[in-house]
């Protein structure tokens, strides 16, 4: 393994490991705020039980999201010290507000965790609240800097170094708020139906179960609610992608000839080196509807582009793909049960038995969806401008931290998995009618 | 007085406040694991109460220093994780498993041998994490560390001063944390932490003693900054007047002095390094002029700093209020 795969190995693997317990720390604290108001504006028993139970698992989470989060703040530079060095004084003005987010996380969250009796109704439940808003706020800022690596602003290049640099120019580049509402949005989806799954499944063995059924309510609102707003956002990503990143549109369509009224290919194995895309089911015209909303849109594709710039297009189209699917299974799924409680019915075995089902999708396509942006850019890591070959650090024998940090995350997540599945599992079992 | 001053004095504030808090949290883990006596269980469940509400604020400085560096001083972030590359993961395999052994500790199931296999990963990366953050210190103060000078030297920071400076930080963060613990105990359990306080000082004094006979040699900018400057003498006097009293106070058992004391003389020491060592970040070949990121990064970060420490202040205000105040309830509550 070479050392810039190694790099590319640890970082991922320590990327891929944060972003979930990031996303929960942006979501869970809202379901527990909710559960706790809902408590405190009816007095249900079930909703103070629930509360207390999810901030259990918040404690649990943010925690190893908390730890997982500084390794990435230090691996920038042990890993990228020449992306930092070049783009640190660029980019940094995100990252030092995303530090005072993450203060008032953490800050409120022990308040929440350990103040239920410390501390006045009206504290504990604007602790939570801040806990939750500066979790949605700590993705915003940290997202403000992974759409500059993809639309570079704010600088000019002069003799391969920066200079005018304007901090807040580069804070806000263009295609800021597609990427940032489209994370935002992912974060409940992903976690909305994790949780939602999870109570499903106990619901199915005990469909009395007032606990449940109140959790299902909350996650699969707050999670389908997002679930059906996020094709919105995806349409307004895909236009923002094709004005300002073509080639990253064309490999994650696997566009290879530039054409006007491209088709949308569902499904399909690029062949870079035959320059094709075999297998896929194609609509007519549907991409140039999709990326410019006019069926005659010229669509720009890969060969219009020197090969060295093409990111590894069979791995975009694949990731965008599984993003893609389960995206549409989970917003119908949101309809299901939007559909559902407009009827006034009790969810039936068989949608639950779905949610079930659905359940890790939401992470799946959160994790499809950020191989996509992050693998879409490469060979940049600050696209045109600064290659992850030249961003990497001149230390070697990568390998070893990557294993170690590999097998440290893979002992973590199973702890953390087993104690959560103990949390739920000893739930009160048909503590019906606590309301 | 130029932006990149006031930017690494914002980043001296940030690693006095580390000191003052994060430490006391490593300090609290080491007390873990040298609980003894009759009361070991007692002095864990204090530890555990102690820092169970306020740890994971405590360490959000250090990201805060690691953000405000590659922003303000991105050369300087770049040559420090080249050149200490390997203690710095170290660093982070420490902070990583004490967080989560701590928290799994928590809330795994009570049993006895459950908790102690977590409270061993807790304790002894509660030892390891220091004992690297004083190395990486040392190694930048001491002249080791040489950018890019032929290759990176992955174990340039493997000598006697680096490792002299790990052993007082750990000293240093056990003295703490037992000066803190001995107010929030109460009866003997007081008695237990005033007792650690005193003998955890004196293992202080004694790593001071030789980290400071090793910089003669070993970090000779430092030396010249510990004992040339126009601030030495003072910053030596309050240093020991802080520390004559906070010995004598526990001695005496007035505990809440003694913290105070103590608190006090591990801020001077903390801040009288960042001034011997001024203006280099990483001597002898990184001030925080040649690292400085343009001026306007520069300004606009002292501005967010200005305004996140706005919101940032009273926020640890309450935090500590609530679980360290006497009276909690007090600020918090107000009759419905």
């Amino acid at each position: 393994v070479s050392d810039l795969l190694a790099a590319r190995g640890l970082f991922g693997v320590s990327l891929a490991f944060h972003i979930v317990f990031a996303a929960v720390g942006v979501a869970m604290p809202l379901f527990m705020v909710i559960a706790e108001w809902r408590w405190r504006r009816t007095g249900s028993a079930v909703h103070l039980e629930l509360a207390r139970r999810w901030a259990k698992g918040t404690a649990i989470l943010f925690a190893v999201g908390a730890v997982s989060g500084t390794v990435i703040s230090f691996e920038l530079g042990l890993l990228w010290p020449r992306f930092m060095e070049f783009a640190g004084p660029i980019i940094g003005m995100p990252f030092s507000l995303e530090g005072f987010a993450f203060f008032a996380e953490a800050i409120f969250l022990g308040i929440y965790l350990y103040g239920w009796d410390r501390t006045s109704p009206r504290l504990h439940l604007a602790s939570g609240a801040v806990v939750a808003a500066s979790g949605a706020a700590s993705a915003f800022f940290v997202t403000l800097a992974n759409a500059w690596m993809n639309v570079p602003a704010g600088f000019e290049m002069r003799a391969g170094v920066p200079a005018d640099v304007s901090p807040f120019v580069a804070m806000f580049p263009p295609g800021w708020a597609h990427e940032v509402v489209h994370v935002l949005l992912s974060c409940y989806v992903a976690t909305g139906f994790a949780v939602a799954g999870i109570h499903a499944f106990f619901l199915l063995r005990d469909r009395a179960s007032a606990f449940h059924r109140a959790a299902l309510r909350i996650a699969l609102g707050v999670g389908g609610a997002a679930a059906l707003l996020q094709p919105l956002s995806g349409d307004f990503s895909a236009r923002q992608v094709a004005a300002t990143q073509p080639v990253k549109l064309a490999a994650l369509e696997g566009q290879f000839e530039t054409e006007r009224g491209a088709p949308l290919r569902i499904g399909g194995l690029p062949d870079a080196e035959r320059m094709e895309t075999r297998l896929a089911l194609e609509i007519p015209r549907g991409l140039s509807i999709l990326a410019f909303h006019d069926p005659d849109a010229e669509v720009k594709g890969l060969r219009d582009f020197p090969r060295e710039v093409w990111p590894n297009v069979l791995n975009v189209h694949l990731a965008f793909q599984v993003m893609v699917g389960l995206g549409t299974l989970l917003a119908a799924a949101a309809a299901g049960g939007l559909a559902l409680r407009l009827l006034g019915r009790e969810p039936p075995a068989w949608y639950l038995r779905g949610v079930v089902a659905l359940g890790p999708a939401g992470f799946v396509a959160l994790e499809a969806g950020w191989l996509v942006t992050e693998w879409g850019r490469q060979p940049f890591t600050v696209r045109g401008v600064l290659t992850t070959a030249g961003s990497v650090t001149p230390v070697g024998g990568l390998v070893v931290p990557f294993v170690a940090f590999g097998l440290l995350y893979l002992f973590l997540g199973a702890v953390t998995a087993a104690l959560l599945w103990r949390q739920i599992a000893k739930a009160p079992v048909g503590a019906g009618g606590g309301a | 007085v130029t932006p990149a001053d006031l930017l690494g004095a914002a980043i001296l504030v940030a690693l006095v406040l580390y000191a003052l808090l994060g430490g006391a949290d490593f300090g609290g883990g080491i007390w873990d694991l040298l609980a003894s006596g009759s009361r070991k269980g007692e002095q864990r469940a204090l530890v555990e109460r102690a820092i169970g509400p306020i740890w994971e604020a405590n360490h959000v400085w250090l990201v805060l220093v690691v953000v405000v560096l590659f922003t303000g001083f991105p050369r300087a972030f770049a040559a420090i994780s080249v050149e200490l590359f390997v203690p710095l993961v170290l660093l982070l395999v420490g902070i990583v498993l004490r967080g989560a052994a701590f928290t799994f500790r928590t809330y795994d199931r009570p049993e006895d041998r459950v908790q102690a296999r977590w409270g061993l990963l807790f304790s002894v990366s509660s030892v390891l994490a220091p004992l690297v953050l004083g190395v990486v210190v040392g190694a930048l103060a001491s002249g080791r560390v040489r950018v890019a000078a032929e290759g990176a030297r992955p174990l340039a920071w493997l000598a006697p001063f680096p490792l002299a400076v790990g052993l007082f930080a750990a000293a240093l963060f056990a003295y703490l944390a037992a000066a803190y613990l001995a107010v929030e105990a109460e009866g003997p359990l007081r008695d237990d932490f005033r007792r650690r306080a005193i003998a955890a000082g004196l293992a202080v004094f004694a790593c001071a003693a030789a980290a400071a006979a090793l910089s003669f040699r070993e970090a000779p900018v430092v030396f010249h900054g510990l004992t040339g400057r126009h601030f030495s003498l003072p910053l030596h006097l309050g240093t020991g007047a802080a520390a004559v009293t906070a010995f004598l106070m526990l001695f005496r058992g007035r505990v809440r002095a003694a913290r105070a004391a103590a608190g006090v003389q591990v801020a001077l020491i903390v801040a009288g390094w960042g001034a011997s060592q001024y203006p280099w970040l990483v001597v002898p070949d990184v001030t925080l002029a040649s690292a400085s990121a343009p001026r306007a990064t520069q300004v606009a970060l002292l501005w967010a700093l200005a305004g996140g420490g706005v919101l940032l202040f009273p926020a640890l205000a309450v935090l500590f209020r609530v679980f360290k105040g006497e009276k909690p309830f007090s600020v918090v509550d107000r009759p419905r």
